[in-house]
């Protein structure tokens, strides 16, 4: 008995082992541990051994049991394993294929200048004003001090629609109408985005619609070293926080004094390059205290409240930033340009 | 205006600077000097030479062989090919080693057998401006005067040693149109004295015939005459006809050529008559009359208007004032008694003449400008002196001249405070008593408080402010300080407008689309394509001078701008475009603006060919009507737009009569979407395109902002399946509210997720299949009530639509 006991695990391991998938393993545990499998059977003899053997036959038994069941469980897990790598391995893919594809729009590069911009000055305090951009002669020109006659409006050909009405050549009237609805109160802090349109021929460098950003402080108190001191900050922010910027003296109609603004360049850092025409310094934006005429004309008393202004071309911080060297770029909105302003 | 270094320094001391620091210092106080350029085109090893033989060549008849005495202690044999070199010239010769522009050397050489010792340069050779040459010396070896000394320099000789400073002036300060006010502003920044020119005029002649009357007194304020007798009409001198050419003026004759010199000198335009072609010598300051002609010194007869101020004598027309002479009176070699014009005019007068006629002349730039009304007579008087000393003229006794009214400097009082407090600066009264000394203001100075007489040169400044900025652009702009505004605090951020557009430009950008900007002025033939959103009888607002055809009118749609766009991208091979604009458009109902147009804010997009690359899972997926709205669709929730509702319309301009909709939110219309007519896609020449464009006011009215979550369910939900067959022509719109209505509120969310048309149902009919989700807030549905509301459902459906379960 002891010795078919022996014989019988010997098979029953090697059978084990050689099972091939869960059913074979499911039939020899029937054969050797069901209810009518062979370690049963064997069981049922002990009736016929003597009290003496009995104990010990007993406890092969439960040996050959215990040896068999870890042998199962083993040999279980083991076949479980390995269908799951048949599986796994019959699920792999090509990695390297592309993804599925999903659009990826863009912003036009000008708004992202605007915003940009306007994150900055919303920053420092600044709101954001707007107005019409088909403009009257009245807030165009005069209340920029730039009556009928003035030579400066030379620098500036305008598309009239009748005789005292016009495209905006600047966002400047939006100083204007903002300073009259605010009815003398300050402070007045605005910046103010928008299209503007002149007589030009569109080329690579000129276009009869492009956009500017206007600024205005009006306050008490309010000198040149504040208009310093928000441009420096602002251009230390949209270029780079060790900017530098210069003030050269200029002329504007609704300034005095004006201030035309360099920035370091950026290509080289200020050594002199292509870009900055190797003069190290980029102008970029025009500004100055705001003239008294114009307080005055929009109902600020110049001896009471003072302010500066400020205004920038959008589409040339744009060309410079971007390295855009056609302004009509912009304006054609050819898809493989503006795919290209996909990040950030 | 070109500024000459060499002569710019007969009045400021700039032995220790070169023009190169000069124009660093004046572009960084004000005066921007736009370039720097070097007269010497690259010459050198050029002197002047005598002809003193001319020879034909022995074996070539064009060539000369020329005997040269050019200073070099033996005579030169140079070989020339010019015409007109001949025996007694004095001429530029180039020696052995020397330099030409382009990189010419001049080595010794053979022409023809015979040996060269140098060339005889022709003007062009020396790198002079052609235009700037009388005819004459145009072609040819360039001829000098007889004055000019042998073995001298050319380069000197002709002033080419000089350099010529571009400025690029602002309006403001047409002082600097003049020499003499350029060197008031370089001695102002180098802190020197200004030399000017010491004027002495003979009265050598007989008493001046010349009368003058200004009847025109709104328009001329002086008229000063001056009169020569047995004058020499010759060429200038060198040294003149150097500084008119390094200015850009081309000499013409020693009178002329002295109107324009000391019009360069003082920024004082003057002219110059032939006296005897004046009928009694008598000048006539008026307007002229609608139609008077006159033939000007160009050759051309104008047509006046009553608002031309015209020079004249008692019969006929003598000049334009300000603009150009008359060719009656023009300055001629048989001329030799002069009548020299020092005048003020309007500068609105000149200004308007010379647009109306088209012309503007040096002499217009400076009238317009603003020429300084106290230089008048001193500029004539210069004038004389140089006509008298270039031209061997008598100057008559006496200067005849009107005088409507006097200049009147501007006075005005600053104090130190003011400066200080606008610039931010500290100064001290020291401080800006040395910039006004510098800048030559005379001034009453009591404690901090200055009270300054602006020398009338300087038109500019009339305000406190304008002196101001005198004071910071001498101080520096780059020493004043740099401090933030210290009043009350501001809250910067965005209107709720503002914020909007951010909003849908983000999202259509997450969505996918490209933003486009176009231009807001259209073709006007093409302004009213496809619709826009009004609906008014917007009447088209077009430009009064319009550059083009192609921009002329203001757009009252953003869709025609994109299909161009779509245009453009097509022409260059991208086919599958996908655009939206954030815009303006332009509305009014007036044939003739007297108001401003209306401004609406739109949002348009615009798609055509596949939404999807080209990709290798067969994911393609052309652009169609459903993902136009689909898009739509997701820019309202993203807006909080709930119940929108479609409409179908058939009359939009522009759109497919079938394939459009416009969109609803109860009373309120947002917009339209849909495909292009077919027509306008062929009069584009673009494909298949689809559009949506709605109205920012009427997006913001109908957005909700963000609101409290509603608690997420508790109870379970069951869904209920409904296949549906009904007649094809039955929109899902109404199949959608026949089951909401029966449904009530139990039914959470309805999806329909089938329509199929084809074999396995009646040709007229289709199947639409929606899927039911109901829920109770506060317990578990049992299936008899869901069996119930089915059934409702089933039943309002067929009583309203048709439709029957599909089995």
């Amino acid at each position: 008995m002891q010795t078919r006991l022996q014989e019988m695990k010997q098979a029953a391991l090697a059978q084990i082992g050689q099972a091939a998938d869960a059913g074979q393993l499911q039939d020899l545990r029937v054969k050797y541990l069901g209810k009518k499998g062979e370690l049963t059977e064997l069981l049922r003899g002990m009736g016929s051994l003597s009290p003496e053997e009995r104990p010990v036959v007993g406890q092969l038994v439960n040996e050959v049991r215990a040896a068999l069941e870890a042998a199962f469980a083993d040999k279980q897990a083991a076949l479980e394993q390995a269908a799951l790598a048949a599986k796994l391995a019959s699920q792999t893919l090509d990695v390297t294929l592309p993804g599925r594809p999903v659009p990826t729009g863009t912003m036009h590069p000008l708004s992202r200048i605007i915003e940009e911009i306007e994150d900055i000055f919303i920053g420092l305090g600044f709101e954001i004003a707007e107005g019409p951009e088909v403009e009257t002669d009245h807030f165009n020109f005069e209340m920029l001090n730039l009556p009928k006659d003035h030579p400066a409006r030379d620098m500036q050909d305008s598309f009239y629609l009748t005789e005292d009405i016009l495209l905006r050549t600047q966002t400047s009237p939006v100083q204007a109408r903002t300073m009259l609805k605010k009815a003398g109160q300050t402070p007045v802090k605005i910046i103010s985005p928008g299209k503007v349109y002149r007589r030009d021929d569109d080329d690579a460098t000129h276009s009869h619609q492009f956009t500017q950003i206007e600024g205005l402080v009006v306050d008490k108190g309010i000198g040149m070293s504040d208009l310093k001191g928000i441009l420096l900050t602002f251009a230390r922010q949209m270029f780079g926080a060790n900017q530098q910027i210069r003030l050269r003296p200029s002329f504007f109609p609704f300034t005095e004094p004006s201030a035309e603004v360099d920035l370091q360049c950026f290509s080289c850092g200020g050594d002199g390059c292509r870009v900055c025409k190797q003069t190290g310094w980029i102008e970029i934006l025009g500004s100055g205290m705001v003239h008294p005429r114009v307080l005055e004309m929009a109902g600020y008393d110049p001896q009471e409240v003072s302010g500066f202004a400020f205004g920038m071309g959008v589409e040339r911080i744009a060309m410079l930033k971007y390295g855009v060297e056609d302004i009509r770029h912009f304006y054609t909105n050819d898809v493989r340009f503006l795919r290209q302003f996909n990040r950030g | 205006m070109k500024v000459s270094y060499q002569w710019l320094s007969e009045y400021v001391d700039l032995s220790d600077i070169t023009p190169y620091e000069l124009a660093e210092k004046l572009t960084r106080s004000g005066i921007e000097v736009e370039t720097v350029e070097p007269r010497n085109a690259g010459v050198s090893n050029v002197v002047v030479g005598y002809v003193k033989e001319r020879s034909k060549h022995p074996d070539a008849d064009r060539l000369s062989v020329c005997i040269v005495d050019a200073g070099q202690g033996e005579d030169l044999q140079i070989v020339c090919g010019a015409p007109n070199v001949a025996q007694g010239q004095k001429v530029p010769v180039a020696l052995i080693g020397a330099k030409l522009p382009g990189g010419l050397h001049i080595k010794k050489s053979k022409l023809r057998g015979v040996e060269s010792q140098g060339m005889i340069c022709s003007a062009k050779e020396l790198g002079l401006n052609d235009k700037l040459l009388a005819k004459d010396q145009q072609e040819g070896i360039l001829v000098l005067p007889e004055d000019a000394e042998v073995g001298m320099d050319a380069v000197s000789y002709l002033g080419l040693d000089d350099y010529v400073l571009e400025l690029g002036l602002t309006p403001n300060r047409s002082d600097c149109l003049s020499m003499i006010g350029v060197a008031y502003e370089v001695a102002a920044i180098l802190g020197r004295d200004v030399m000017l020119p010491e004027i002495a005029v003979t009265e050598n002649g007989g008493d001046n015939p010349v009368s003058v009357r200004i009847e025109a007194e709104d328009h001329c304020y002086r008229y000063v005459g001056r009169h020569f007798t047995g004058a020499k009409i010759t060429s200038s001198p060198q040294w003149m006809k150097n500084r008119l050419m390094a200015a850009g003026i081309r000499p013409i004759n020693n009178v002329v050529d002295v109107t324009n010199y000391v019009m360069l000198e003082y920024g004082q335009p003057l002219h110059a008559f032939d006296a005897t072609k004046v009928k009694d010598r008598s000048i006539v300051v008026r307007l002229a009359q609608d139609g008077e002609k006159l033939v000007t010194l160009d050759d051309q007869e104008r047509t006046l208007d009553s608002q031309t101020l015209l020079i004249a004598d008692e019969e006929k027309g003598l000049a334009i004032a300000g603009v150009m002479g008359g060719a009656n009176s023009e300055i001629t070699d048989e001329t030799t008694e002069i009548i020299l014009e020092a005048a003020w005019f309007t500068p609105q007068t000149v200004r308007r003449t010379a647009r109306t006629l088209g012309m503007r002349t040096e002499g217009c730039v400076r009238w317009e400008k603003g020429v300084d009304q106290a230089r008048v007579q001193e500029a004539g008087e210069r004038a004389a002196a140089l006509i008298q000393q270039l031209s061997g003229a008598a100057v008559s006794k006496g200067v005849a001249s009107a005088v409507v009214r006097e200049a009147k400097p501007a006075v005005v009082t600053i104090t130190l405070e003011k400066i200080n407090q606008h610039l931010g600066t500290s100064l001290t009264a020291a401080d800006v008593s040395a910039i006004f000394d510098r800048l030559r203001f005379s001034y009453e100075q009591n404690g901090s408080t200055w009270t300054v007489t602006v020398p009338t040169r300087r038109g500019d400044i009339t305000l406190p402010e304008d002196l101001v900025e005198e004071v910071a652009r001498l101080y520096g702009y780059d020493n004043i300080p740099t401090s933030l505004p210290s009043g009350q605090t501001t809250q910067g951020q965005l209107t709720r407008d503002q914020r909007l557009r951010r909003t849908i430009r983000h999202h259509l950008i997450g969505a996918g689309l490209h933003e486009a900007i176009t231009y807001s002025l259209v073709h006007a033939e093409r302004v009213g394509d496809v619709a826009g959103l009004h609906r008014i009888d917007a009447k088209p607002i077009s430009l009064a001078m319009p550059m083009s055809e192609e921009h002329s009118v203001l757009r009252t749609s953003l869709i025609p701008g994109l299909l161009q766009t779509i245009a453009y991208n097509k022409n260059r091979q991208n086919h599958d475009v996908a655009v939206f604009e954030l815009g303006s458009v332009f509305l009014t109902t007036e044939e003739k603006l007297t108001q401003l147009p209306e401004e609406r804010l739109y949002v348009a997009a615009a798609l055509t060919g596949q939404w999807l690359p080209q990709n290798w899972m067969g994911a393609n997926q052309p652009v169609d009507f459903y993902l136009v709205k689909g898009l739509a669709d997701s820019l309202l929730t993203r807006l909080g737009i709930v119940g929108a509702t479609y409409k179908p319309v058939s009359d939009l301009a522009g759109m497919h009569p079938g394939r459009t909709a416009e969109v609803w939110v109860g009373e309120r219309r947002l917009g339209y979407l849909g495909q292009i007519h077919p027509a306008m896609e062929k009069a584009y020449d673009v494909s298949e395109t689809y559009v949506f464009q709605f109205d920012l006011a009427e997006l913001a009215e109908a957005a909700e902002d963000a609101g409290y979550y509603k608690p997420l369910p508790k109870f379970p939900a069951v869904t209920r399946d409904l296949a549906l067959v009904v007649d094809r022509d039955v929109p899902a719109a109404a199949l959608e509210a026949a089951i909401r209505q029966a449904a009530g509120e139990l039914l959470e969310s309805l999806t329909l997720f089938d329509v199929y048309t084809g074999e396995r149902i009646a040709a007229d009919k289709k199947s639409v299949a929606f899927s039911l989700v109901f829920r109770h807030p506060e317990r578990t549905l049992q299936d008899d009530e869901i069996q119930q509301v089915t059934a409702a459902v089933v039943d309002a459906l067929k009583a309203q639509t048709g439709a029957e379960l599909r089995m």
